[in-house]
């Protein structure tokens, strides 16, 4: 993991304080709403329906075990005991005291912690495979160049006050499991012909309002010219992004007006007078910033050892749990464990002080004292032992955290809609529950397989609902709530954009629409076939039918 | 004349800036006194603003293209950028092109929505003269330059990034 040296303990401590400056200049009356909206964003600071809300980067969604007990002593000592985690693979605390919000970013730091951009007209947290560094299927571990850009973006001079947010996402595996496509700039990494190791360019994805998938503007682009590529970009966007309108202001409708082949030019022709500049990477950079990545001591085991075999045969809810919530590590005889904080009852992403303290514990026991934060706002314990698997089960049972629903229909993305959120249309978290118990039974829930559902409170999507198999949305119709539901959408290698089923429901009505859809899909799904797979050959028809079927 | 902030001091300064009415009209201007113009003006007729007694300077609008000045940089005493509202970015890119594309090494100067915590950044793009902007302290301002003492980038000020002298130093 990333360690701060000691120039980036002081930038972080003078940020802290210049913003404990604005924050009292602002109390003080120097300066106006006005002014201190754009620079408290810009250090993740909503004021939301209740309080402010404090938004802290997890960069690359990674985090160390003494990293999570500050928040929840954060937690405990500010807020609710409780926080949030964000599709953005950031934590949230819904109510922060705005005086005291300085006190808590000073104990952030001192965790080699901060807020800066997660908020604002800027570069945010830059985002990544949640399983990096530990997935099978790994190309590239992608965490040294997330670094690079992290460092890169922030507090850049040039880039403060963009026309609108701007997020990179990073993906270094055959499965893009970061979201590429649907960020400002995606980056994959890839190999040419001759075996150097690049990025595939992707620019101009986003959801909100006008959902676009990205498109490919350098298809190899060599490692060396990461920094001085995204220099050009962001000037483009900088000089020549909407500004009248904050709608059209995000850099997808930049390139669309363009079209991408002449933004792709106008970067080009940027570019070739940076490139080869003072910010071209050396292999000597490159490889510091990695030798903060390299393996931990894992042991010489060999997979499926015989007490986790017995087990998974004896404990069929065990076997399950396994099924669902661990993945396969490059190591044999490792797992990553994904503790799901997508129980009933509880908002999914919110995750209690208890829970940070023992998943803290647990990542210090089992692992190499490191954890992950998923964008499907789920936690991850990356390294532990098969051996160990059975201990984890019963110990994240007792602190609710092994609902085996990962990837499963109730393990819903969902932002945190009506009951915090002061821009939306509709709640989201009593629906999402409401869907969660209508399919609580395990065996059914099951035999539906994989299906990501994704739930936003307002067209600002903060919720992914356009790339959810089946999204829901929330709208506002005379002032009441309604949703509506989309299906189709996916992520990753493959991402396509929901389309909308019909007319919205009335909130009771969702669960009972869940329902009928998934009775169809039961119907005509082939062999093998995943809700998506047949969402796709059959189309939309079937599913409306039934939905929309007057009873007579 | 006025207090404007000028490489790390507080001083005297007499320029005016012409600016558009509400109706899009220019006032007309003495001969003798010393006038920031905007781009358009000084496209249009270069050579009137420069047979005046007074001097003459440009300034640019977000929206322009800095290359259109790119010729008369070496001869200008003054270049300025305006930022009609903090927020609006643009100015930042115009300023390291001033600087690092077109070489342009005299005064330039940062006018309109500017105060003390955007000293910092515009410091390090390139600007090195600041028009406080009306009701906010200058005194103050100063502090702005050193709100940070190091920063990660490739800047005007410092042009080798962090990262390379981190290596370097290892
Ligand atoms: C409660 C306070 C929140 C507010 C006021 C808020 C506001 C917004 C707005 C206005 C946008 C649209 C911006 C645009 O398209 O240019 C947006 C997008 C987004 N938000 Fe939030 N949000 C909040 C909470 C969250 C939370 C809790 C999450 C994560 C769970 C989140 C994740 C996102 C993401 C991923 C997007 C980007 C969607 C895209 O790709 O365009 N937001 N948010
Ligand atoms: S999608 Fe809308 S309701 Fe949900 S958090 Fe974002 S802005 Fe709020």
């Amino acid at each position: 993991m990333y360690r701060y040296d000691e120039v980036d303990h002081r930038i972080v401590r003078e940020r802290v304080e210049q913003f404990r400056d604005q924050t009292q200049r602002f109390l003080a009356g120097q300066l106006s709403e006005d002014e201190f909206r754009p620079l408290r964003l810009m250090n993740g600071l909503y004021v939301q329906r209740h309080a402010p809300m404090l938004r802290v980067a997890i960069p690359y969604g990674h985090l160390a075990s003494h990293q999570l007990r500050k928040l929840a002593h954060i937690a405990r000592q500010y807020d609710k005991s409780y926080a949030h985690l964000t599709t953005r693979q950031n934590i949230q605390f819904n109510w922060p005291e705005l005086a005291r919000v300085p006190d808590i970013l000073a104990e952030l730091a001192e965790v080699e912690m901060h807020a800066i951009q997660t908020s604002g007209n800027c570069v945010r947290n830059t985002t990544t495979d949640a399983f990096a560094g530990v997935a099978q299927d790994e190309l590239l571990d992608p965490r040294a160049y997330c670094e690079i850009i992290r460092q890169w973006s922030t507090l850049h001079p040039e880039f403060a006050f963009l026309p609108r947010k701007f997020k990179i996402a990073v993906s270094g595996s055959v499965e893009d499991r970061a979201a590429t496509q649907v960020h400002d700039i995606g980056l994959h990494v890839v190999r040419n012909e001759a075996g150097e190791v690049g990025f595939k360019v992707i620019v101009g994805g986003g959801l909100g309002r006008t959902p676009i998938v990205g498109e490919v503007v350098k298809s190899f682009l060599p490692t060396r010219h990461l920094l001085t590529y995204l220099d050009a970009v962001l000037r483009v966007y900088n000089r020549f992004g909407r500004r009248d309108n904050k709608y059209k202001a995000r850099i997808k409708i930049l390139v669309k007006a363009m079209t991408v082949e002449a933004f792709a030019a106008k970067v080009e022709d940027e570019w070739l007078h940076l490139k080869d500049g003072p910010s071209t990477l050396r292999d000597v950079d490159v490889a510091h910033y990695a030798s903060f990545f390299i393996d931990p001591d894992y042991e010489q085991l060999s997979a499926n050892p015989p007490e986790f075999s017995s087990k998974l045969a004896e404990e069929p809810a065990f076997a399950r749990w396994v099924e669902r919530n661990t993945r396969l590590h490059k190591r044999a005889g490792y797992r990553s464990v994904v503790l799901s904080l997508k129980k009933t009852g509880v908002p999914p992403g919110d995750i209690s002080a208890e829970q940070m303290d023992a998943a803290a514990d647990w990542a210090d026991r089992f692992g190499y004292g490191e954890l992950r934060v998923a964008h499907e706002q789920n936690l991850i314990l990356p390294d532990v032992r098969e051996s160990d698997l059975y201990e984890v089960w019963q110990l994240a049972k007792s602190q609710g955290f092994a609902t085996p629903n990962i990837g499963l229909l109730t393990d819903i993305i969902c932002c945190p809609g009506g009951d915090f959120c002061s821009l939306a249309n509709a709640r989201s978290i009593p629906v999402a529950e409401a869907i969660q118990t209508r399919f609580e039974d395990l065996d059914y829930l099951f035999d539906l397989g994989d299906i990501d559902c994704n739930f936003s409170g307002c067209m600002n999507a903060c919720g992914h609902h356009h790339i959810g198999n089946i999204g829901i949305l929330g709208v506002d119709k005379n002032g009441e709530e309604w949703y509506q539901i989309t299906l189709g959408g996916s992520q990753g290698s493959h991402t396509t954009i929901g389309k909308v089923i019909g007319p919205s429901f009335a909130q009771a009505d969702v669960p009972l629409a869940f329902e009928k859809i998934m009775t169809v899909y039961l119907e005509q799904r082939a062999a093998g076939e995943r809700f998506i797979e047949t969402v796709r050959r059959i189309g939309l028809d079937p599913f409306k039918e039934r939905v929309y079927a007057k009873h007579h | 004349m006025q207090s404007i902030i000028k490489d790390g001091q507080i001083v005297q300064d007499g320029w005016q800036i012409l600016r558009a009415d509400a109706e899009g009209q220019y006032p007309a201007v003495a001969p003798d006194v010393d006038v920031i113009v905007p781009l358009s003006q000084w496209l249009a007729d270069k050579a009137s603003w420069l047979a005046r007694s007074g001097k003459t300077a440009v300034w640019l609008a977000p929206a322009d293209d800095p290359q259109l000045l790119a010729a008369d940089l070496a001869a200008l005493p003054l270049v300025a950028v305006d930022f009609p509202a903090f927020t609006d970015g643009r100015g930042y890119s115009l300023g390291r092109l001033l600087r690092e594309r077109y070489s342009y090494a005299g005064e330039l100067r940062a006018l309109g929505d500017v105060w003390v915590d955007l000293l910092h950044y515009l410091w390090q793009v390139g600007f090195n003269a600041f028009e406080i902007k009306d009701g906010k302290a200058i005194d103050t301002a100063l502090s702005g330059y050193d709100t940070f003492t190091e920063r990660y980038q490739s800047t005007h000020r410092e042009p080798v990034p962090l990262f390379r002298r981190r290596v370097t130093s290892l």
